[in-house]
């Protein structure tokens, strides 16, 4: 499975390993926070803006 | 070399615990569940994950957008180099005011808003234009373009975000009637400095597509507006968090100031 992999793959002892995860789920938000949200904001859920206008807007 | 060190050492670590007894145990039972029991692991795996996802996401709209935005907003208005006016009550007038030309491009920030009523340390920069990823995700506030600018016969309106990305618009139903709104129109190049004060006549909840509430005369379109129709009016989403209908503010010229010869007074005042 996923995690039990993860936690497998990760190398050193334990608390090296924890440190890894942290880090791992640092890069991760980063990422999330950068790049996939920006975009799923954009593109796929805009949020109300706030416009009136001619055609409505999402 | 150094791979090679630590294969040996993982192993000897798993040694370790197994000779502890414990551990291995449920490893090794883990390995021989059926497929069934591991296809429903997977996806309560992906579940969590999914709901972290979402929970992540939520965070970022609702929170990290504010913290980026309303970083970016106070640099934009440093960018403007306005100086501090001067700390005395300038005369208010009420004739034809100065009006700065609209700005050629969508983005340019011409000018600040101040809402006492936000809280006495509101202040936003105002971008020319209302598209959403370049001037309502990231300046705040937008001038929909063609219409008045400050001070001008007609309708300055002004678009912004009632929730996420610094959410400028964020009260804006706390406004009441005779609230001021302040408008700082700045142009160093042209040494245009002045001040706006509007105050608040009324607000509306509309469905999205009523441009007439931006009309030059508001709801009226069509209509010329007159010396008197200088109007101000700010629309943000209602309700919040929705793209359903929109909540609309109409305020009205009360008067102007050039910045060299003061602040105006209600600035300094706190809206009862």
């Amino acid at each position: 499975m996923i995690f039990p992999f993860v936690w497998r793959v990760l190398p050193g002892p334990v608390p090296l390993k924890v440190l890894e995860l942290l880090v791992l789920l640092a890069v991760i938000v980063y990422a999330l926070f950068t790049w996939v949200f920006p975009w799923i904001a954009a593109d796929i859920l805009p949020p109300p803006d706030g416009t009136v206008d001619v055609s409505p807007s999402p | 070399m150094t791979a090679h060190d630590t294969v040996p050492t993982r192993r000897s670590a798993r040694e370790d615990s197994a000779a502890d007894g414990g551990a291995p145990q449920p490893r090794r039972t883990r390995r021989r569940q059926s497929v069934g029991g591991a296809l429903v692991a997977l996806l309560a795996e992906l579940l969590i994950i999914a709901g972290a996802g979402t929970g992540l996401y939520v965070a970022w709209t609702a929170w990290w957008t504010d913290v980026v935005a309303v970083n970016e907003q106070s640099k934009l208005v440093d960018d403007l180099g306005q100086q501090v006016a001067p700390k005395i009550e300038g005369s208010e007038h009420r004739g034809t005011a100065p009006v700065l030309a609209e700005p050629p491009d969508v983005t340019d920030v011409f000018g600040t808003m101040q809402i006492p009523r936000f809280g006495a340390d509101y202040l936003r920069p105002i971008g020319e234009g209302t598209d959403r990823e370049r001037v309502l995700n990231t300046i705040g506030l937008g001038h929909y373009q063609d219409t008045a600018m400050p001070g001008a016969e007609g309708n300055f309106a002004v678009a912004g975000h009632r929730v996420t990305y610094g959410k400028p618009l964020n009260q804006i139903a706390d406004l009441k009637t005779g609230d001021s709104i302040v408008v700082r129109v700045t142009d160093k190049a042209k040494d245009f400095d002045v001040w706006y004060v509007y105050k608040v006549t009324d607000s509306q909840i509309v469905t999205p597509d009523k441009i007439e509430t931006i009309a030059p005369v508001p709801n009226k379109p069509g209509v010329t507006p007159t010396a008197d129709d200088r109007w101000l009016t700010l629309t943000a989403c209602h309700p919040m968090w929705s793209a359903k209908e929109r909540y609309v503010t109409h305020a009205k010229l009360d008067y102007w100031m050039p910045v060299s010869e003061g602040t105006p007074k209600e600035l300094s005042e706190t809206p009862k």
